[in-house]
């Protein structure tokens, strides 16, 4: 990563830090609704492995802890925020939630409720890809708890089988909901489970983002060059609970604070600061700046926007005037 | 009789049952050291043990199947599914395996297993958190499934399903785990087939189930207080099978139906209900019945569009009101004048 490069991740990674915990706020102040999961702790998983891909190019699909996934494949923060808050001009215009943020345009192929659900949909996406000739992979970022579902081995079986241009990025953060992973989970180390499918796979330090980045360019070469999905395991930590209904109170005080010493922020600040890149007072103002878009752009834009209407309930359901549903008849626009 | 949450009462019927008899397991995810999304597991790991209180990975369609495996000889599994959602992943091995075995095996094997569920839609969970599935449980042979709109039934129901021999699925609801009401101080079994008159009245019938059963009581509510209709409410807590005498013996008295689903109407609790009238007492009726059932939409997540797909006692009400109105015209049988007169 180039020195330019490191200072704008830094503020990238600090933006969804801060963008997250003004959604807690929001949530709190009963603004947001629903499930809504977090990701302060997770920041360089999704930043590194997006450095290393092609925002915007290569599709992504994810679970429910979406926002900051979406949100580096391009989709605007602010219809991102509208989104959480059920309006109109949200990313999925309300309808979907914090689970659900979708941008087709961005290639954010969207966040799923159902965990392991995003793994065959992803095959299919890489499946679409390599029939296309398209340069673009399949990015799929999901937990480890996921991986004890059907679709974790019926998809590896599938994306090997028939070389899928699919990189399966795993964020373990090491529990799944209240359940730690050796309590869920016969063998811990989840970039092993794969081998025997023949996919390649590696696991690295999920906190520091320069070694995600390093990890993931490998992954991605790899699956953009023809030779078949790749798995690529990040270890890392949620610092809040599983969603907002949850305490957190399963988790050891001391796993905690280990955990925080590795932040992945203060990680990347620290040694741009030492490198003499940026100084203290720039991440200050940086700092400053994010906050002052986040209240007076994004949460404005949230807060402004307008409601869906009622009597839009039921578009979208199903396609409009598709000519097939009477072929013969004139009501068709063909 | 103490009053009780609807989780307290699961928890209790669990309690009760794992203490009598060593077979019992539990199984699900979140549900030991956790104690259950909804508490209804609390503090039964510290007390019956891993072997016993099982947490399970993310795994529904095989943790179901092991569960169903294990009740073939004789275990008797209680699996908690999270949420209704997340049990389409097992759907395979509860309808595949547990639903057609008895049968399969021409009585040999059976699944003595109870799987329970909270469904429903809660507070903008969004769409893939607020199925509505029971019309999809009860339109399958060889599986029982019974929803509990109150503590004692949640109580009596899982109490009877845990000893019975079929396979049984207890629909409950994700907004009701904190709703209290009376339960018996001693052992109680409810029934698994039947339904309840949760208000006796004579000149319509208004049916539910779990949440709708509340909705058609405040209606029923606005409707004596407002405008002189006296309701009566079935409470249809088993709905495979369905009470087709319960059903047969109130709209032969009210003579007027109407099925509050908190699910799309087709191929529904309503259309079944009605499907049943037609076959038992089509003469009876004074009017049509109707259904009051959700918008055929994916639930939305904004708050105001999540309110107009779902039914509430207000469109019940007004269902009511219309149909009244109807079956006054000169053309009904009913000649009457007054709301309150039955059949002439
Ligand atoms: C099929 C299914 N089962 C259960 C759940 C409930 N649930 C939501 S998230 C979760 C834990 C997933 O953990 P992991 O895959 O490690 O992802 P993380 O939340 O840690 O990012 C569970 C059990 C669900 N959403 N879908
Ligand atoms: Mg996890």
């Amino acid at each position: 990563m180039k020195p330019a490069d490191k200072k704008r991740v830094l503020r990238e990674m600090l933006f969804a830090r801060r963008f997250e915990e003004r959604c807690y706020e929001a949530y709190v102040e009963r603004k947001i609704g629903g499930f809504l999961h977090l990701y302060p702790g997770q920041e360089a998983c999704a930043q590194g492995v997006m450095e290393a891909a092609r925002p915007g190019h290569d599709y992504v699909i994810t679970g429910y802890r979406d926002h900051i996934h979406a949100i580096k494949c391009g989709a605007d923060p602010k219809a991102v925020m509208a989104e959480l808050y059920g309006k109109e001009t949200g990313s999925s215009k309300g309808r979907g939630g914090s689970m659900h943020i979708f941008d087709v345009e961005h290639h954010m192929m969207g966040g799923y409720a159902l965990v392991g659900g995003p793994f065959p949909l992803a095959a299919g996406i890489a499946k679409g890809l390599k029939m296309k000739g398209s340069d673009a992979i399949s990015i799929c970022f999901l937990g480890d708890a996921a991986n004890n579902q059907g679709t974790f081995h019926e998809t590896m079986n599938m994306a090997k089988l028939w070389n899928l241009p699919v990189l399966f990025v795993c964020e373990n953060n090491l529990y799944g909901i209240g359940t730690r992973i050796d309590r869920s989970t016969a063998v811990i180390e989840q970039y092993k489970r794969v081998s025997g499918y023949g996919i390649p796979a590696a696991q690295v330090d999920g906190q520091d983002v320069e070694i995600v980045y390093d990890a993931a360019k490998i992954a991605v070469d790899h699956v953009r060059s023809g030779k078949g999905p790749y798995f690529l395991e990040l270890m890392t930590y949620r610092y809040r609970g599983h969603s907002m209904s949850d305490s957190n109170a399963y988790r050891a005080k001391d796993e905690e604070r280990m955990w925080s010493k590795r932040d992945p922020i203060i990680l990347l600040r620290d040694r741009l600061i030492k490198a003499g890149t940026i100084t203290l007072d720039d991440y200050k103002t940086m700092d400053t700046e994010i906050l002052d878009q986040i209240e007076n752009q994004i949460i404005k834009f949230a807060e402004d926007s307008p409601e869906p209407v009622v009597t839009e309930l039921e578009k979208y359901v199903l396609a409009e005037n598709d000519p097939y549903v009477h072929p013969h008849s004139s009501r068709g626009t063909h | 009789m103490a009053t009780m949450m609807y989780w307290e009462a699961l928890q209790r019927a669990h309690d009760e049952e794992l203490a009598r008899d060593p077979l019992v397991i539990v199984m699900g995810e979140d549900i030991g050291v956790a104690g259950g999304t909804y508490k209804a597991t609390k503090g039964l790991y510290d007390k019956y043990g891993p072997e016993r209180i099982m947490d399970t990975p993310i795994s529904e369609n095989g943790f179901t199947g092991l569960g169903i495996g294990a009740s073939f000889i004789g275990i008797r599994p209680i699996i908690e599914l999270m949420s209704v959602n997340f049990a389409w992943l097992a759907m395979d091995q509860i309808f595949n395996s547990a639903a057609k075995v008895r049968y399969m095996s021409g009585g040999q094997l059976t699944a003595p297993v109870v799987i329970r569920s909270p469904g429903g839609t809660a507070h903008q969970l969004g769409a893939q958190h607020s199925a509505r599935m029971e019309k999809v449980f009860m339109g399958v042979a060889g599986l029982r499934v019974v929803t509990p709109s109150n503590a004692r039934q949640a109580y009596g129901l899982l109490k009877s399903a845990v000893r019975c021999d079929d396979p049984v699925f207890i629909y409950e609801h994700e907004l009701m785990y904190n709703m209290k009401s009376d339960v018996p101080d001693g052992e109680y079994f409810h029934p698994l087939e039947g339904s309840e008159i949760a208000r006796a009245g004579r000149d319509i019938t208004l049916f539910g189930y779990n949440i709708s059963v509340h909705w058609c009581l405040q209606a029923a509510e606005i409707l004596a207080a407002q405008h002189g209709i006296d309701c009566e409410v079935v409470d249809l807590f088993s709905l495979s099978p369905l009470d087709r005498a319960g059903i047969k013996a109130s709209v032969s008295k009210t003579h007027r139906a109407l099925i509050a689903e908190e699910a799309e109407a087709a191929v529904g609790v309503g259309s079944e209900v009605m499907a049943i009238i037609n076959e038992e007492c089509f003469f009876e009726l004074d009017a049509a019945p109707v259904r009051v059932s959700a918008k055929n939409v994916p639930i939305p997540y904004n708050h105001t569009l999540e309110k107009a797909a779902v039914p509430s006692s207000k469109d019940i009400v007004h269902a009511v009101l219309k149909m009244l109105d109807h079956s006054q015209h000169p053309t009904s049988r009913d000649t009457s004048t007054s709301l309150h007169v039955g059949k002439s």
